[in-house]
């Protein structure tokens, strides 16, 4: 069980990011966190991630209180970040450092073989298209199985093909081990796609604002009507949250044309 | 290359064989056509002191040049004088890049170095390197300590401000995958940022390099007994411009010989690298 409890944070220019955060997230759970600019998201995940230390409250995985980067909790940022004088199989492998050589190179192989990138392991970075990039980060972070997965904006750098490739591959990909995923993004569908529970947060501090059940039946239709409502339940949280006073079904409309990229 | 692109996919089978001949032989001789000019000179000097249109008296043509080294290589004294200056600038090379990677280590690694000493180096810097000679005459003695000396504050500077740079500019989003994978600092140090800043450093070292040329060649004529510069000095006080240009020959070839031994022992760590690579022109 993963809690955050009482999380707010202060940057030194007095900026409050967060105030008073709090909400657990189950073991296995997907947790999409959605909001407008400026609402603190990525500064959420990262002082769950243990990369920023929050000012006040505190993080909980299980027992332990996360205040540094800990081995049960992997991170995928917006961009892949690879090392780029490593080889696709030596990034994939940047976590294992610890295990010996032939069992980091069967999980390595592994891994490779789940996103699709086996004939890739040799090549460098540099030679990967976007998708792949973001693929092979995705199998740097999942290769030491980490317990809890973050993911910060993961896919939002790329085509929408590819992303909705991404999303199901993630999917795919999580129902191998069901670690916890928390995921920030600016996407509607994409948070209704994947998680369980649907977080808004509201800016100028960030705080919660709304929590959205998300129980569609997997694998999600996009297209489906029951889709559309649970996205219009989300779009008319989004539009409180930032104070303004658009009726849902004014946003109907708007939501068949554009909404599905909601920024 | 485009040329060859093209008629490959005009006609495949037949020029498949073609390109790969002429590709290698290119490959081969390619490096090479970099001679044409200097030798394109050389034979039309020599061509014009032949003709009479000029004595080569000041300026002397190739073949009296060639002779001249000849004769220093048959006597033996072009090796002892190659050596003596290759030795000083190996010398005053190494302690530079030992001295300059290690305090541009620290000061880009600890913000607190520098602040404190930063400032000073940049003053050091400002200071013509030549204007030290007499106070390190003074310090070391005329002989071995005081040229070298003199090479390693050369190459000192454009080293430590290399890594320091480099260290600083490393991606911070690069260094937070490190951090996120729980690497120790020695290991961050390691598997991060050395590989990071290695493009940065080599060519911080060959900058080094070059100026070691350049100020083994102060240190020589602030008095030596041996080496390239004292072959300059000893030239010049006995015109024989021969022999300064034969020195002035061998400083290139060696000068040369050394940076391509720097950039060719380190590509191989630098194969990963994403960079604009112009294309040949066949």
């Amino acid at each position: 069980m993963l809690s955050v409890a009482n999380v707010s944070k202060t940057y030194p220019n007095n900026v409050r990011a967060l105030e008073g955060v709090s909400f657990d997230v189950a073991p296995g759970e997907i947790v999409a966190i959605v909001g407008g600019s400026g609402c603190g998201k990525s500064t959420l995940l990262r002082a769950i991630s243990g990369l920023d230390r929050p000012t006040r409250g505190i993080v909980h995985l299980d027992d332990e209180i996360i205040a540094a980067p800990h081995e049960k909790i992997g991170i995928i940022f917006q961009e892949p970040r690879l090392l780029p004088w490593l080889t696709v199989a030596d990034n994939v492998g940047f976590g294992l450092a610890h295990l010996s050589a032939s069992e980091r190179k069967e999980r390595v192989a592994r891994a490779l073989d789940r996103v699709g990138l086996t004939d890739k392991a040799d090549v460098w970075p540099r030679e990967l298209s976007g998708g792949q990039a973001q693929r092979v980060a995705i199998a740097r972070a999942l290769v030491p199985q980490p317990e809890v997965l973050l993911l910060d904006e993961p896919f939002s750098a790329l085509d929408a093909f590819t992303r909705v490739d991404l999303q199901d591959h993630l999917l795919d990909l999580w129902a191998d081990t069901r670690p916890t995923l928390i995921l920030v993004t600016h996407d509607v569908e994409e948070a209704i796609v994947l998680a369980d529970r649907i977080i808004v947060m509201r800016p100028r501090p960030g705080r919660l604002f709304e929590e959205i059940e998300d129980d569609l039946p997997r694998p999600r239709d996009r297209q489906s009507a029951a889709f559309d409502h649970v996205k219009r339940r989300v779009l008319a949280a989004l539009d409180r949250s930032l104070g303004r006073n658009i009726s849902v079904d004014d946003r109907q409309a708007k939501a068949e044309q554009g909404a599905a990229m909601w920024w | 290359m485009s040329a060859f692109e093209m008629t490959v996919t005009s006609a495949p089978q037949t020029d498949d064989a073609a390109d790969t001949i002429s590709s290698r032989w290119l490959r081969l001789w390619r490096p090479l056509l970099g001679l044409a000019l200097p030798l394109a000179l050389a034979g039309s000097w020599e061509l014009a002191v032949h003709m009479g249109w000029s004595n080569g008296r000041l300026v002397p043509p190739p073949s009296v040049i060639g002779a001249n080294l000849w004769e220093l290589a048959r006597s033996g004294e072009l090796w002892t004088h190659t050596q003596a200056t290759l030795l000083r600038v190996v010398l005053g090379f190494g302690l530079g890049v030992a001295a300059g990677t290690l305090l541009g280590a620290i000061a880009g690694y600890s913000a607190l170095t520098r602040t404190l000493v930063d400032p000073t180096l940049q003053a050091l810097r400002a200071i013509p390197s030549i204007a030290w000679v007499p106070l390190f005459i003074l310090w070391l003695g005329i002989f071995e300590a005081s040229k070298i000396t003199l090479i390693a504050v050369g190459v000192f500077f454009p080293v430590y401000l290399g890594v320091m740079g480099a260290i600083l500019s490393v991606d911070r989003k690069i260094v937070e995958v490190g951090r996120a994978f729980r690497l120790s600092g020695p290991a961050l140090i390691r598997r991060i940022l050395l590989p990071a800043v290695l493009p940065a450093y080599v060519v911080s070292l060959r900058s080094g390099l070059g100026l070691g040329w350049m100020f083994v060649v102060a240190a020589e004529f602030m008095g030596a007994s041996e080496g390239l510069g004292y072959l300059l000095i000893d030239g010049q006080q006995l015109g024989k411009p021969a022999q300064i240009v034969a020195a002035i020959i061998i400083f290139a070839v060696l000068g040369k010989t050394t940076d391509w031994l720097l950039t060719s022992g380190t590509a191989p760590f630098l194969r990963w690298e994403d960079r604009f690579q112009p294309r040949a022109e066949t």
